[in-house]
This record gives C-alpha cells, sequence and structure tokens, in this order.
C-alpha cells in the first residue's frame, strides 16, 4: 500500500517546507505586512537560539509532554477498559451513550473555570482537562469497536472454550487493538491541541504558556517559535504511536 | 489423540426452529451415526447454517430436542481464524487442553506435516493465500480431543481447482484422524466426492426431502459412474433438470424467450 517512492521523494516535503519559508522571507523583507504583526524567519531563529540557551523552551517542553503523557495515560487506562466493558453490555450502553455524547461534544475548555477551582494553579488543572478531552472519545471509539467485533470470532470462542476474563484478554481486546491504537492516535491528537490552551491559564510554564508569556511581552517572534515546536513535537508523538501499528499481531487491522 | 471416541452423538429430534414469523426448519429428524461424514445439500436459503448452528448450540431450537455429545468444532467459509495470531497459535488452540507442553509441541508440529504448511508457523492468517487459510481451519478443529466437526462451506470461497484439492485433503485428514462429520454445502460434485451419506434438503421450511448414501470407494473421480448416477439423482431432487432432459416443449420456451 506504500506510495511508490523514489530516492528523492524524501526531498518533496523538504523542498515545500523550503518554498514557505522563502514566500514569508519575501513578505517580511518587502515588508508588505508590518514587523509587529509579522516577525520574519531570521527573527523566529534568533529568538529559539535564545530560549535554547536559557533553558526556557527545552523546560517548557519538558512541563507540557509531562502533562499530555499523564494526562493521556489515565484517560486511557480509564476509558478503554470502559469502552470495552460497555460494548459488551447494550443495556447500560444504551443508558450511558447520551451522556457520552454530551461530554463528547462539550469543549474541555469550557472545563476551566472549575479546573481552576477543583485543582488550583500547576500541573493538575491542566491534567485534567487533557483528560476531559480525551477520555470520552476514546470510550465512544473502543465501545464502538467492540459492537462491531464480527460474531464469528465470538462463535469460534465459544468453541474452543473461551470464557469469562479470558475471553476479554485472549478474543475481545486484540480483535479492537488495531482501532483502539487508531482512536488513541486521534485522542493524543487532541490532547496537543487542548495543552495549549489549557496552559494558557493556570500554568507557569508549559508550551501554552509560552506563547501567553511571548503575546504579553510583544515577542511574537518567540511565539512563532513555540508554534513551530509544537507542531514538530505533535508528528513526532504521533509518529511514536503509529509505531504500535506495526506490531505484528496488529498488522492484520491495516492491511486491507 | 483421543482413541475412545464412543461417546460422540448428534441427533435431531422433531426440531422445528423459526425466526419471528419465518419458519426455517420443521420438524426435522437426524442422526448422525459415529464418523460418519453426512453432507447436507439444498436449495439457497433453506436454512442449512441454521441448522448447522442449531447442532453446534449457538442457537435453541424453539422446539424439539437436540442432543449433542463430544467436543463440537465448526469450520467456516472464511475468516474463522483469528488474524492476531499466528498460524501456530491458531492450531495451538485446538491443542488448549493439552497441559503438556512437550505433548502439545509434538502435536502441533503433526498438525502442520498433516497439512503440508511446515515453514508457515510464524506467519499470520492474512499473509497467507485462502486454501491455505482452509487447511489450518482444518488443523484447528481437527486438533487435540475434538469428536464431532461441522462445517459450513467450507471451501465455497476458494476456486475451483483449490477447492478440488482440499476435497481430498480433508479426506486424507479424516482418514488419519477420524471424526463424525456434518458438512453443509451447495455444491453437488463436493456432496457426492466426500459424503457417506447425502441429505437433501427442502425449500424453507426446510426437511429430509430424501437420503441417499453412497459406497463408493474414495478418491471418486468425477467420471466414476456411481457419483455421476448421485449426482443426476440430487439434481432431479433439487428439480434441476440436466441439459439431456429438457423436452421439447421446455426447450421451445427457451428459445422464445
Amino acid at each position: 500500500m506504500s506510495i511508490k517512492t523514489n530516492k528523492f521523494s524524501i526531498l518533496y516535503p523538504i523542498a515545500v517546507i523550503a518554498v514557505l519559508v522563502i514566500v514569508w522571507w519575501t513578505i517580511c523583507f518587502l515588508q508588505l505586512v508590518p514587523k509587529y504583526q509579522l516577525p520574519s524567519p531570521f527573527d523566529v531563529l534568533k529568538s529559539f537560539k535564545e530560549e535554547l540557551l536559557s533553558g526556557r523552551l527545552i523546560n517548557d517542553i519538558i512541563a507540557s509532554l509531562w502533562r499530555v503523557t499523564i494526562g493521556f495515560i489515565i484517560s486511557a487506562c480509564l476509558g478503554i477498559p470502559t469502552g470495552l466493558w460497555l460494548g459488551q453490555h447494550a443495556a447500560t450502553k444504551k443508558a450511558l451513550l447520551p451522556i457520552l455524547n454530551f461530554f463528547r461534544f462539550l469543549s474541555p475548555l469550557a472545563w476551566i473555570p472549575f479546573a481552576i477551582l477543583w485543582f488550583n494553579v500547576g500541573d493538575k488543572p491542566a491534567i485534567f482537562l487533557l483528560f476531559l478531552a480525551t477520555f470520552f472519545p476514546l470510550v465512544l471509539s473502543t465501545m464502538a469497536a467492540v459492537a462491531n467485533i464480527p460474531k464469528i470470532y465470538f462463535n469460534v470462542a465459544k468453541d474452543y472454550n473461551y470464557k469469562g476474563t479470558e475471553l476479554l484478554t485472549k478474543v475481545t481486546f486484540p480483535a479492537v487493538l488495531p482501532q483502539i491504537i487508531t482512536a488513541m492516535r486521534v485522542s493524543y491528537g487532541i490532547a496537543w491541541v487542548v495543552i495549549v490552551a489549557a496552559e494558557m491559564v493556570g500554568c507557569q510554564d508549559g508550551l501554552g504558556y509560552g506563547i501567553w508569556d511571548a503575546r504579553n511581552g510583544l515577542r511574537l517572534d518567540t511565539a512563532v517559535c513555540y508554534m513551530v515546536v509544537i507542531g514538530i513535537l505533535g508528528m513526532l508523538m504521533d509518529k511514536l504511536l503509529s509505531q504500535l501499528t506495526k506490531l505484528p499481531n496488529t498488522r492484520w487491522g491495516y492491511e486491507r | 489423540m483421543k482413541d475412545n471416541r464412543s461417546n460422540s452423538q448428534l441427533v435431531l429430534e422433531n426440531v422445528s426452529h423459526s425466526f419471528g414469523e419465518l419458519h426455517v426448519i420443521k420438524d426435522l429428524n437426524i442422526t448422525v451415526e459415529q464418523g460418519e461424514l453426512v453432507v447436507l445439500v439444498g436449495p439457497s436459503g433453506c436454512g442449512k447454517t441454521t441448522l448447522l448452528n442449531l447442532l453446534s448450540g449457538h442457537i435453541k431450537p424453539i422446539s424439539g430436542n437436540v442432543k449433542r455429545e463430544g467436543i463440537i468444532r465448526t469450520v467456516y467459509q472464511q475468516d474463522g481464524l483469528f488474524p492476531w495470531l499466528t498460524v501456530s497459535e491458531n492450531i495451538l488452540m485446538g491443542l488448549r487442553s493439552i497441559s503438556d507442553t512437550a505433548i502439545q509441541e509434538q502435536e502441533l508440529r503433526e498438525l502442520f506435516e498433516l497439512i503440508h504448511l511446515t515453514g508457515f508457523e510464524n506467519h499470520y492468517p492474512h499473509e497467507l493465500s485462502g486454501g491455505m487459510r482452509q487447511r489450518v481451519e482444518l488443523a484447528r478443529a481437527i486438533a487435540g480431543d475434538s469428536d464431532i466437526l461441522l462445517m459450513d462451506e467450507p471451501f465455497s470461497a476458494l476456486d475451483y481447482q483449490t477447492r478440488l484439492r482440499l476435497r481430498r485433503e480433508l479426506l486424507r485428514l479424516l482418514a488419519k484422524r477420524p471424526r463424525t462429520v456434518v458438512f453443509v454445502t451447495h455444491d453437488i460434485e463436493e456432496a457426492v466426492q466426500l459424503a457417506d451419506r447425502i441429505l437433501i434438503l427442502s425449500k424453507r421450511p426446510a426437511y429430509v426431502c430424501s437420503e441417499l448414501q453412497i459406497e463408493a470407494q474414495h478418491p471418486r473421480s468425477l467420471d466414476n459412474p456411481s457419483v455421476i448416477t448421485a449426482m443426476k439423482t440430487i439434481l432431479d431432487e433439487l428439480g434441476l433438470h440436466t441439459s439431456s432432459d429438457l423436452d421439447v416443449s421446455e426447450f421451445n420456451n427457451l428459445t422464445t424467450q
């Protein structure tokens, strides 16, 4: 299923990025937009060096990654089992589905006042918001995946005496694992988007706070520098999660 | 593995089943003898798969009695293997009751030799051809202490040549490891080549409209006179005339249409 590649194919995306940077630089150079509205690539690069040397950037990266990881792990540990359980219990599922959907469509940012009220400042409110942002999509997609397991697997499982916990761990879970991995990638994406907003309030560090702080100091070059870092880190983390799709016992789910 | 298979039995007594208003099976009586290969044929949609589900216990009949003794396993048309397990892990499912790992390993190796798939132990089902997958399913079903195999059109999704080959393979496996088999198919040729006894089912609601004992020696080639006769009989029973039976009026109807 791979796109036909040649040895130059890695150069294509790099060329696109180069063109974009050149266009950006040209706009700044010709002063089509006033300097205070759009920092030039060189300013951004300079501020990147500055932030890196002061250690602030690294500190913010670690703070954000830590919050996202903890929030994400908590919601995966609670959300996936909940989804597995609900997927097998039609009545409970029917009872809980509307409320789950309600919270899914409620932006986690709406919880900010409560997050601060309940958890003060620091890591906790941000982790709480990340949990809210990822828990419901994870439950719902795991649940849907379980409900769509072909019946034939359960018939086979019955023939070979799989029951109870063993049925759950050896049949149900592996049968939905490919979809769970996809759901994790999607909700990780949501988490990474939400962290920036979550850190703009109630935090004293983190990538989101960095942007907020730069804006307050009218340092748009620093803000852009943080934006670039956020984008790249998001892509890297997704690349990491996508390695799970290469596990031998999940490959079947992606090769159809 | 199991020498004492004197206790397997499969009997349907006056079984009827319906889905809502739809009567699928009516007063069905079938007794499958020990070690017998019974093939069920019938018009499509006559309830063959429902019948297998009744035999396996996946569904309960609305009335009547299903007597079932021994370990029953079903071989499906396709996708019966667990795609997240390798070929050998799939076959090991059939050997779960063996606690001694050395015996289990030994048995697994023998099964791989039996289905000629040695070397594919660590492949996943999606890396195999359709015919290979069905052979793995056969091995899994026949592994360990199973008594009765229910086969739900196991070769129907395969190409013709693979189907021919797998018929022979099934008979070879059963010669080495005798099992009681109930085999559902719409392929009359397949039925006649495999069966000890063929039960022809009627249209819905299904009952056994006739029974055919086939005594010819295996392997039965397709030009074997008794095979040809049996196939003709079944076609007649199903109301499908062979071309030589076309009378002139029917022929005229066909050409004028």
